[in-house]
């Protein structure tokens, strides 16, 4: 515990410090829809993969959400397994 | 009784008799599975994110239905024995996805005639203003 101020497990944000949020917590969500790619894609970095909640902010909730819907969505050929530039 | 969602995707060879014709069959082996369609929602051609048995387009449709649990494996047998279906994935609907597919739906009937008073408008401003919030901050980010 002591010496809990000098051990970073992570670099130190200085300034750069955005606020996060859960969007889906914000907004509301009750559900994330598998068939909506346009909006999952905002989940995924441009090869597609998913991205991870500690640069979304998302909750842990609707991150295993999002995350099925995204693999219901490559399963349906909506969004692709991979990809080269996707934004 | 449980409510359902199913996609599947059609080869695009189909002419437009035979994907009715296919959709069709689908709707006959719910019936006889002792369920009920409630909606139907034909996408139509649409380009796939990769290509499925070389095929880079497909027909998808989409049906909403209702039935006992034990209708949903001899459906999904239909799909897997036929040579028409791509891909295909039934969802089993919870309560908040119903909530969703039923405002979704008379969100485009509402725009189909604007006139038709809106019942469900609670989701609509309940949803604006946190968008509008989120916008000023992005703003304020840039």
């Amino acid at each position: 515990m002591a010496d809990k101020k000098v051990r970073y497990l992570k670099s130190i944000d200085i300034d750069t410090k955005a606020d996060r949020y859960c969007r889906f917590r914000k907004k509301g969500f009750k559900y994330i829809d598998y068939k909506d790619a346009d909006f999952l894609l905002m989940l995924c970095n441009p090869q597609g993969k998913i991205l991870p909640r500690r640069l979304t902010g998302t909750s842990l909730k609707y991150q295993r959400k999002a995350s099925q819907a995204i693999k219901k969505a490559r399963h349906l050929a909506l969004m692709p397994y991979v990809a080269d530039n996707l934004h | 009784m449980n409510r359902y969602e199913t996609v599947f995707i059609m080869t695009p060879v189909l002419s437009a008799e035979q994907v009715a014709e296919t959709v069709e069959k689908y709707r006959a082996v719910i019936l006889k599975n002792g369920g009920k369609t409630i909606h139907e929602d034909a996408w139509g051609l649409k380009k796939l994110a990769y290509p499925i048995q070389k095929k880079s387009t497909g027909f998808y449709h989409l049906i909403e239905w209702e039935a006992e649990g034990t209708a949903v494996l001899p459906f999904e047998t239909e799909f897997r024995r036929d040579e028409r279906i791509l891909r295909f994935l039934t969802t089993a609907m919870d309560k908040h996805h119903v909530a969703y597919a039923e405002s979704r739906r008379d969100k485009s009937n509402r725009k189909a005639e604007p006139k038709a008073e809106a019942e469900v408008v609670v989701e609509a401003p309940a949803k604006a203003p946190a968008s509008k919030e989120d916008g000023s901050k992005t703003e304020a980010k840039a």
